[in-house]
């Protein structure tokens, strides 16, 4: 554990933590650098990096010019020089500029110089909806970078894994695509930054169980996490006893745990905001069914959004998973057999 | 003290209603109209003898290194090789101009210039050979993988040029382009992150009339493409790129600049590929015979050649020993890949993730049993 990281637990907000992580992560290695939008005076349009660029300069904490793509790019530059570039990309839907540069060189780049260029890059994308965003600013936007090999695709749920899972993130010698759930910013948990760099304490890869149950397990990762929690609240009135599984990373896949869950509850229904055909749900289905199917008691079932372009904001609550939809999934799990 | 912090442009300073006029002076960052020449001028009293004799051993052996690719291209030796036959001068410039500690980001047409820079000219081939990508370190080598995707490569300058200043390093950054790449939004975003970092950067577009198959004028209503280096507040230089001195020295001037604070520069330096775009193109479906020889006689072999004759510093000596230096390396080609590569297999998973994944050790695993069985069949 790191002398700088302050000790103790404190209650946060999940920007709180992230803006900690960040803040702990430039004052323990000079080679972190934060470079996008705003992310100066203003502090990011989200105040992730509030106060970063008054504490460590603009050397440090770099308002570029408003051009994703070339924020990318500058960062891919940055990392072969020896730097560890945290990049941050305004929306979900603002970051497509950059595809080209995470996909082509992001994500090839370790491959492509067998290992003599890895590109220690962390890209921090607010994404989902529930904020009342008008359109282009509530994508789910995991599934473009889930599919690209080479990539880690981190999603905090809780405050604790923000800091956690930000600090694993930026620490990592691979690329990372670290998704803020953005209705969850203001969400508020205990945070104890020491315990979260421990030794494993929030490694990349690792799933947890949020909740036990013995009827079925919710899997479910970001910003549905509380949705899920809640339905299975809800779902103890109605006799079901069910477990919540957040993921935390979507690449490298946890199929260890998730299947050690599933095989113990033989029902499952994973729940994601993002649209579900070719979704994450899809092959998280998939991959259960062929594991597990000798053991699995009903279909495993999807909660996602529709398979259309995000909704006009008031109408986005028709289009998120809820409690209602959620307990309907768990409702048709095959009990009666 | 910070690099950045210091910004004259932290703030704009009296931006209020009422204010008029070019924010700074546009006029010393045009490009003179007339391409810089030296060959055939004055000026070339002032170059350097070795320089120029340098300068002319890499052309020889740079054009014998592409028509060495081109054939084995042909006999299907290598998978494709976008020669740079023609283009030459601009190639081996860019080799002869960079410091040890600069860094190159090449595209795909620049594997001459990666040679010329100093890497094996056999491991700068693996990737149009087609049994490895990158062959070189290019960390050791301070030279980034062939680029592909058109002007992606130019933001990484950028970035790699800025680390370095943040760092208080004196290293230069050298994008190589062309005239097609120049359309594309990261050619854009490129010089106008470098000009606002005030990054030491150098873009070099090698602009040879085509892309593909389109040319210029489909291409680009500018003046010129230097001119394109204003509107981002850089210097733009325009050059003969067949004129292996002049471009030398404009890309000395210009890498002189970076290194010593002064900011980028676009370098446009016009020249022409003698070849088709790669042995997959037939170039006579949108070029003209008479264009094509009009160019074969501003060969930038050509024209230093006749300049160092006839200025006598060029003998047959000096001649002959270049040309046993290309066919040393052709030779040294034709072995290394009429023979079959050595290929493993199991490399596929080795350089995805720092540590492979539970996912990826199955799919090893997956790829030696189907092996193993293929050996056992």
């Amino acid at each position: 554990m790191s002398t700088l990281t302050p000790a103790g637990t404190r209650t946060s907000t999940m920007a709180q933590a992230l803006n900690a992580a960040l803040r702990d992560s430039l004052r323990e290695d000079p080679a972190v650098h934060l470079l996008g939008e705003d992310v100066g005076a203003l502090g990011g349009v989200f105040r992730i990096t509030d106060g970063l660029t008054a504490e460590f300069g603009a050397d440090r904490c770099l308002d570029t010019p408003l051009a994703e793509a070339g924020i990318l790019g500058t960062a891919i530059g940055m990392a072969m020089y020896g730097l560890r570039p945290v990049v941050e990309m305004q929306f979900d839907a603002f970051a497509y500029p950059a595809m080209e540069q995470l996909v082509s060189h992001v994500a090839k780049m370790r491959n492509r110089t067998a290992g003599r260029m890895p590109l220690p890059i962390t890209i921090r994308i607010p994404y989902g909806g529930g904020i009342g965003g008008v359109e282009h600013h509530s994508d789910s936007s995991e599934a473009y970078y889930a599919g690209t090999p080479g990539l880690h695709v981190v999603t905090p749920a809780t405050v604790q894994d923000a800091y956690g899972l930000l600090r694993a993130s930026i620490a990592s010698d691979d690329p990372v695509v670290f998704l803020e759930p953005k209705r969850l910013y203001w969400s508020k948990g205990e945070l104890d930054p020491a315990a979260a760099v421990s030794a494993a304490a929030e490694p990349i890869g690792k799933a947890v169980l949020r909740r036990t149950g013995r009827s079925a397990v919710l899997i479910t990762y970001g910003p549905s996490l509380p949705v899920c929690l809640e339905a299975a609240e809800a779902a103890a009135a109605e006799g079901w006893d069910l477990a919540v599984l957040d993921l935390r990373t979507l690449v490298p896949f946890d199929d260890r745990t998730v299947c050690e869950v599933v095989r113990s509850l033989g029902r499952a229904v994973v729940v994601h905001e993002s649209t579900g055909f070719g979704g994450v749900g899809a092959e998280i289905a998939a991959r259960v069914t062929e594991r597990c199917f000798h053991h699995l008691a009903a279909p495993v079932l999807r909660v996602t959004g529709f398979d259309i372009p995000y909704p006009p904001p008031m109408l986005e609550h028709h289009h998120l998973p809820g409690v209602d939809r959620i307990l309907d999934a768990v409702a048709r799990l095959q009990w009666e057999g | 003290m910070t690099v950045l912090d210091h910004r004259p442009t932290a703030s704009v300073p009296g931006w209020l209603p009422g204010a008029t006029g070019p924010r700074t002076d546009p006029a010393p960052l045009l490009p003179d109209p007339s391409p810089v020449r030296l060959l055939g001028t004055p000026d070339l009293e002032k170059a350097d003898p070795a320089l120029l004799l340098d300068l002319y051993r890499r052309l020889v052996v740079g054009r014998r290194y592409n028509q060495q690719a081109t054939t084995l291209t042909k006999q299907g030796r290598l998978a494709v090789y976008p020669a740079s036959t023609g283009q030459e001068a601009c190639q081996v410039a860019v080799g002869a101009v960079l410091q040890p500690q600069d860094w190159l980001f090449p595209s795909y047409r620049d594997t001459l210039a990666v040679v010329s820079r100093g890497v094996d000219p056999l491991e700068a081939l693996t990737l149009l050979r087609g049994n490895a990508h990158t062959g070189y370190d290019p960390v050791a080598t301070r030279t980034a993988p062939l680029c592909t995707p058109l002007a992606t490569q130019a933001p990484h300058a950028v970035g790699l040029a800025h680390a370095a200043r943040l760092r208080g390093e004196p290293v230069v950054a050298l994008a190589m382009l062309g005239d097609g790449g120049t359309s594309e939004g990261d050619f854009h975003e490129a010089l106008n992150f470098a000009a606002v970092l005030n990054a030491p950067v150098v873009f070099l577009v090698q602009n040879n009339g085509y892309a593909i198959s389109v040319p210029l004028t489909q291409q680009s209503a500018a003046p010129s493409l230097a001119h394109k280096a204003v509107g981002y507040g850089m210097p733009g230089r325009l050059v003969d790129g067949n004129d292996a001195p002049a471009v030398h020295a404009v890309l000395a001037e210009a890498v002189e600049r970076a290194r010593s604070g002064g900011g980028p520069t676009l370098v446009e330096a016009l020249t022409y590929r003698l070849e088709a775009h790669t042995n997959a193109d037939d170039a006579t479906r949108y070029r003209e015979d008479a264009e094509v020889a009009a160019w074969r006689e501003h060969d930038p072999i050509l024209l230093l050649e006749r300049q160092l004759r006839s200025s006598g510093l060029l003998d047959d000596a000096v001649a002959t020993a270049a040309v046993e230096q290309g066919e040393e390396l052709a030779a040294r080609m034709r072995a290394e890949f009429h023979a079959e590569p050595e290929l493993d297999p199991t490399s596929l998973f080795r350089h995805v993730y720092a540590e492979p994944t539970q996912q990826l050790q199955e799919q090893a695993a997956q790829l030696a049993a189907e092996l193993a069985a293929e050996a056992a069949r």
